[in-house]
């Protein structure tokens, strides 16, 4: 093969990876990149964002819905560490990422060069592994180890910095044969002997459920844990990311667990005998008080990651390698259990504590918002949402029959995410129609983003849940902190004019008997539409578990007449 | 010395690739959980291009966890706490102490009762090498005490298991698959 420069080295690595799509900024250290980009074009589409932290989030939600490592670029300094945030999101929530960042001329690193950051440095600890190229020829070996570092085991970000003059630089192109890591070697089947245990522990089980969480996705567990659900007569919880891994409208499916949860998950998960929990990692907001977590449980714990086993809990049986896998596995092995008396106690939980009944009443509150959205799109499309109010009422009022069209920030809890990351699962969806449920706190934080929008001209449905306040924050200053209201209130901007000077449709519904047809509206609209709900001011969210209580301690709902507070922006 | 009564220190050795920045991949995950490093000591092992290294953390919690994190780090290749292990452990110390006529054959005395080496000689110091696990190398410093000890270094203890066990089997494991996607198995209703 020919010389390449190292910039076309980078592109023809990405097209052998099968990257499609990448987004990013460019900027004077990765410049000769993008000097680059059009020979590759249209094999290898490029976006431009408006802000670097986008580029990342966007290139994680097109990740979690393509099943492909996302890319995006950035140039050095502010580029980079404008990136970082998203790096560490999808670092949180085990996404594949390949970010790409230009660095300083190699004569200037460590010099403190202009727009120079050590951003290899800075994202130790929130990369799977990173890399500083300063050998032209090893760019071929370093991509691909990227992609598969990034897309094998328990997935995560990869960051890659390649100097100014190293993309400049030509060398001939080897594409490695193989990739050959001595240190990484991800374990991805489990050992029988523990497969027997767990199956033995879930044939004796009396009130067992089954934690499914974000792996089931990532893995495409969906048949495999629906398998095990319905052979051995199990109910399903899924944990937030593990939304739409098992069906939404499923008579075994139970919702989400945790601080708002449904009541009748954390008393069954409180009162039960055996936890099978499937690729998700006991994250503090699903267990509570972590002393008090299910104490009459044993546990079986599927996980891929060596580090999470035994991190929060200590598992009796512990299947490590990848859940499908495990699931496989496993499967081979249950039988039919009949368990009504497990069966008529929940039963019992759900109809003495409804947690998720909308209360007659004339406000345009949150959930009935959030449950229109899903008689009129009737759960066919991709839900995208931010961090906050919202995002709890979106996975608790919402039934996700659609593998993987739940797409939030978990780990992280990144506000912000709902809107680039729109754009992300649009890029990869491209007929699909995607509603990205927001906060009027997070639309404001990435909301320059409309410009992107409205330029590749993605009909992305923007449901902004407006109660003009940092609602979730607002909700513990009233709980947590004697109702003392400290900068949580706000002034929104007049949200359809801002949609407009963008080029984008914007609509508002005021009253409750405008919310569906602004639904309808926004859906009719070939383009994109930004819908601003005015909702009740001064909804929280429940159930709730208290910070620091156990899940036995959930506060289903409360009157809401003791707790109404006044807000004012 | 007294921090060690307190707190639990753990041995742990690693074999990494011989790359910059490995060190700093595994300080951050010990840094990020509080754990300070009492000794690091890294040199070339038996293969090119791997180091081995052998810490002393101190740990006032479990150390598993983060040892399993640092497992995980790319470019180590293994790690393993030997704490509980059947191990040898050396240090090697070099003292050096001040000296005149009066006292030299008093140093020197003590020297060889430790096996410790006088490594250089001036008029006014020696420089005592001595050769051991830590509460040796203690306990050689503390009879100097008597005496002017202008300076003391350490290299840090280095460990291996005992008998012909191989500290860092490697991991014949299966071949990573590659991240298949996500098209959904099952239609959608």
């Amino acid at each position: 093969m020919a010389e390449l420069t190292g910039a076309q080295m980078v592109m023809e690595s990405l097209v052998r990876e099968g990257t499609e799509h990448v987004f990013g900024i460019p900027g004077g250290a990765n410049l000769p990149l993008y000097d680059a980009i059009p020979q590759y074009y249209p094999k290898v589409r490029h976006y431009l964002v408006k802000h670097e932290q986008c580029a990342a989030h966007a290139a994680d939600a097109y990740a979690r819905v393509s099943g492909k490592v996302g890319v995006c670029f950035a140039t050095s300094g502010p580029g980079a560490t404008n990136i970082v945030t998203g790096i560490a999101n999808a670092w949180m929530d085990s996404v594949p990422l390949v970010c790409i960042t230009g660095a300083v001329i190699s004569a200037l690193i460590g010099r403190d060069g202009f727009q120079e950051a050590d951003i290899t440095g800075i994202t130790i600890p929130i990369t799977k592994h990173n890399y500083l190229v300063l050998d032209v020829a090893e760019i071929p070996k370093v991509i691909r180890e990227a992609f598969h570092i990034a897309s094998t085991g328990r997935p995560g970000p990869v960051l890659v910095d390649i100097p100014r003059d190293v993309f400049q630089q030509k060398a001939e192109f080897v594409w490695p044969e193989k990739v050959e890591l001595k240190g990484y070697r991800p374990r991805l089947y489990p050992d029988p002997a523990e497969v027997a245990k767990a199956a033995e522990l879930i044939a004796e089980a009396k009130r067992p459920v089954i934690l499914s969480g974000h792996g089931i996705i990532i893995s495409q567990a969906y048949d495999e844990i629906r398998e095990l659900a319905e052979k051995a007569n199990i109910p399903v919880i899924t944990t937030l990311l593990g939304i739409s891994g098992f069906p939404g409208t499923h008579p075994l499916y139970m919702g989400m667990p945790g601080m708002h949860g449904m009541y009748w998950n954390n008393i069954a998960i409180h009162e039960s005998d055996l936890l099978i929990a499937a690729g998700m990692r006991f994250d503090d907001r699903i267990t509570g008080r972590l002393k008090d977590f299910a104490p009459n449980a044993k546990i079986i714990h599927m996980e891929i990651d060596p580090a999470e086993i035994g991190k929060n809990v200590r598992p009796t049986a512990t299947l490590q390698g990848d859940v499908r896998n495990s699931l496989r596995e496993l499967n081979k092995h249950v039988q039919h259990v009949e368990r009504p008396d497990w069966f008529a106690r929940i039963e019992g939980l759900r109809r003495d504590h409804p947690s998720i009944t909308i209360r007659e009443t004339a406000d345009v509150l949150p959930q009935y918002v959030i449950q229109k959205l899903y008689e009129v799109t009737g759960g066919d499309c991709y839900v995208v949402t931010g961090v906050g109010q919202h995002q709890m009422w979106a996975a608790q009022f919402f039934w996700y029959d659609k593998p993987n069209s739940f797409v939030t920030s978990g780990g992280l809890g990144t506000m912000g995410f709902e809107v680039p990351a729109a754009m992300g699962v649009q890029a990869a969806k491209p007929g699909e129609l995607v509603w990205s449920v927001c906060g009027d706190g997070g639309f404001q934080m990435t909301m320059q983003e409309l410009a992107t929008i409205a330029e590749y001209e993605w009909p992305i449905k923007f449901a902004i849940i407006n109660n003009n306040s940092l609602g979730m924050v607002r909700q513990w200053q009233q709980l947590f902190y004697s109702n003392n209201i400290v900068a949580t209130p706000m002034r929104n901007p007049d949200f359809v004019k801002l949609a407009e000077a963008f080029g984008v449709l914007g609509l508002r519904a005021t009253c409750k008997e405008e919310v569906e047809p602004v639904i309808r509206q926004a859906m009719e609209h070939d383009g994109p539409v930004v819908c601003d709900f005015q909702v009740k001011g001064d909804e929280n969210c429940y159930p709730m578990v208290p910070p620091g209580a156990s899940l036995g301690e959930t506060v289903d709902l409360p009157t809401y007449e003791d707790e109404r507070v006044e807000v004012t922006a | 010395m007294s921090q060690r009564d307190k707190i639990q220190p753990h041995t742990i050795i690693a074999l990494v690739e011989d790359r910059p920045g490995v060190l700093n991949r595994i300080v951050s995950k010990w840094r990020q959980r509080g754990f300070n490093i009492e000794s690091l000591a890294v040199g070339h092992s038996e293969t090119a291009g791997l180091s081995r290294m052998t810490f002393v953390v101190d740990a006032n919690t479990d150390a598993e966890q983060v040892v399993k994190q640092v497992d995980k780090l790319v470019d180590v290749v293994n790690i393993r706490d030997i704490s509980t292990e059947e191990i040898v452990s050396r240090e090697m110390a070099m003292i050096k102490v001040r000296v005149d006529a009066g006292n030299r054959s008093h140093i020197i005395e003590i020297a060889d009762l430790f096996r410790a080496s006088i490594v250089d000689v001036s008029s006014e110091s020696v420089i005592l090498e001595v050769t051991g696990d830590e509460a040796k190398v203690d306990a050689l410093f503390e009879l100097l005490s008597d005496y002017t000890v202008i300076e003391l270094v350490r290299t840090g203890r280095v460990a291996m298991l005992r008998g012909s066990a191989v500290s860092h089997p490697r991991d014949e494991d299966e071949e990573p698959e590659r991240f298949q996607g996500f098209e959904p198995p099952y239609s959608v209703k």
